[in-house]
């Protein structure tokens, strides 16, 4: 009972001012320790790699929080900053780059490595807590002291003091690190740069179309992109379709549009679409229909 | 609370990040447990310049997120690189020197 008062007579101040923690910081901890674990435990077991990136986020957004109440604020800005929001969204651009769906191979290809993988990972948490746990009793200074003048200005006083060099060597590797981006990622042209002009040329000594295509049929009781439209000759002229709806076979043909209403008897115009008209008696159709892949003269 | 706490949170952290990087077999997600691990020794540095009441842990860490930016530039690069000549990410068919 003196415990849980003495504990409720911490709680007013802010987030671990000193060594001590709060019970709020307590609180923190166990809410969002369970999170991360979870998390991280999610980018071992996800499937997807886009899955394993976003547990990823959460594991990284969780510790700059603890980072915050742990009296580094500048800490936890950095690491919202450049963790979650440039690293982890370079890691998401080169996902969508090496395409999304690219799953684990599930062949082993050494033989047991999941079960060694897996122990070797239980003894090296077991190690790591044991280590640490031994190493518990540690009476935590706090930063009060180091933090009087504000936690950023605390840490640039060591890195431009004693860490000046380091930093220097830092920035450095930085550039050197832009400049490899650079060079792994550079491509050398190996066949000559077709533009538009080439595209053109091309298009006119294979004799292709050199118009736009047709496009699709408009009647009266359809006007959608899966059906012809009708050429000067009265026929249906296939092009007018999309390839793609062609290819999947999702074309109707001018037929089945008018069926709704169903042909009249006397419209030979209509019934010549069908190409179940007899001898035609009005203008007579060239033998086959203009399908917009005849030779451009 | 103790802040030893904080320590086996960070261990068991790292762990899942290493047996990530045992165990799972596309690039990317390797890189992810390498990144996890480095997240995990960040928050054993930060509770040590608590311990301590010395601000260098903090920088210390903040070396290791900048040094780690470097090096997923340049990971990334590679992965990309490899991926485009042998359309794959996964690090079991980069085994060209392999006898």
């Amino acid at each position: 009972m003196s415990a849980a008062l003495t504990a409720l007579a911490a709680v007013p101040t802010s987030l671990a001012s000193t060594g001590h923690t709060s019970t709020g910081e307590l609180v923190l901890f166990w809410v969002l320790g369970p999170v991360m674990v979870i998390a991280a435990l999610g980018l071992l077991f996800a499937r997807k790699t886009v899955h394993a990136a976003m547990s990823i986020v959460v594991v990284m957004i969780g510790l700059a929080i603890l980072y915050v109440a742990q009296d580094a604020p500048f800490l936890g800005a950095v690491q919202v900053i450049v963790y979650t929001g440039a690293v982890m969204m370079l890691f998401l651009f080169v996902l969508m780059l090496v395409g999304v769906d690219s799953s684990d191979s599930l062949v082993e290809t050494i033989a047991g490595q999941r079960w060694i993988g897996a122990l070797l990972g239980l003894g090296l948490a077991a190690v790591l807590i044991g280590v640490v746990v031994k190493a518990s009793g540690i009476a935590p200074v706090g930063l009060v002291a180091a933090n009087t003048d504000g936690n950023p200005v605390g840490v640039a006083r060591i890195i431009f003091g004693d860490y000046v060099f380091a930093l220097e060597a830092v920035g450095t590797l930085l550039v050197t690190a832009a400049l490899g981006a650079l060079i792994l990622t550079h491509r050398e042209r190996l066949t000559q740069l077709v533009g538009q002009k080439e595209r053109a040329d091309a298009r006119v000594s294979r004799g292709a179309v050199l118009t736009p295509l047709p496009a699709p049929g408009v009647y009266a009781r359809s006007n959608a992109m899966d059906v012809p439209s009708l050429g000067p000759d009265g026929r249906p002229l296939e092009h007018s379709v999309p390839r793609v709806l062609r290819i999947r076979g999702q074309e109707r043909s001018v037929a089945e549009v008018h069926l709704a209403t169903g042909p009249l008897p006397d419209d030979e115009h209509l019934l010549l679409l069908e190409g179940v008209a007899g001898p035609a008696t009005g203008s007579t159709p060239p033998e086959r229909a203009i399908t917009g892949e005849e030779q451009v003269r | 609370m103790n802040l030893t706490n904080y320590l086996v949170l960070s261990a068991i952290l790292f762990s899942i990040g290493a047996t990530t990087v045992l165990l799972r077999r596309n690039a990317i997600v390797v890189f992810l447990g390498v990144e996890l691990m480095l997240n995990a020794s960040n928050l054993a540095f930060v509770t040590f310049a608590r311990i301590h009441g010395n601000l260098t842990g903090q920088v210390v860490a903040f070396f290791v997120m900048v040094v780690a930016a470097a090096e997923v530039v340049i990971g990334l690069a590679i992965i990309v690189a490899i991926f485009r000549t042998r359309r794959s990410a996964s690090v079991d068919d980069v085994n060209l020197l392999k006898s």
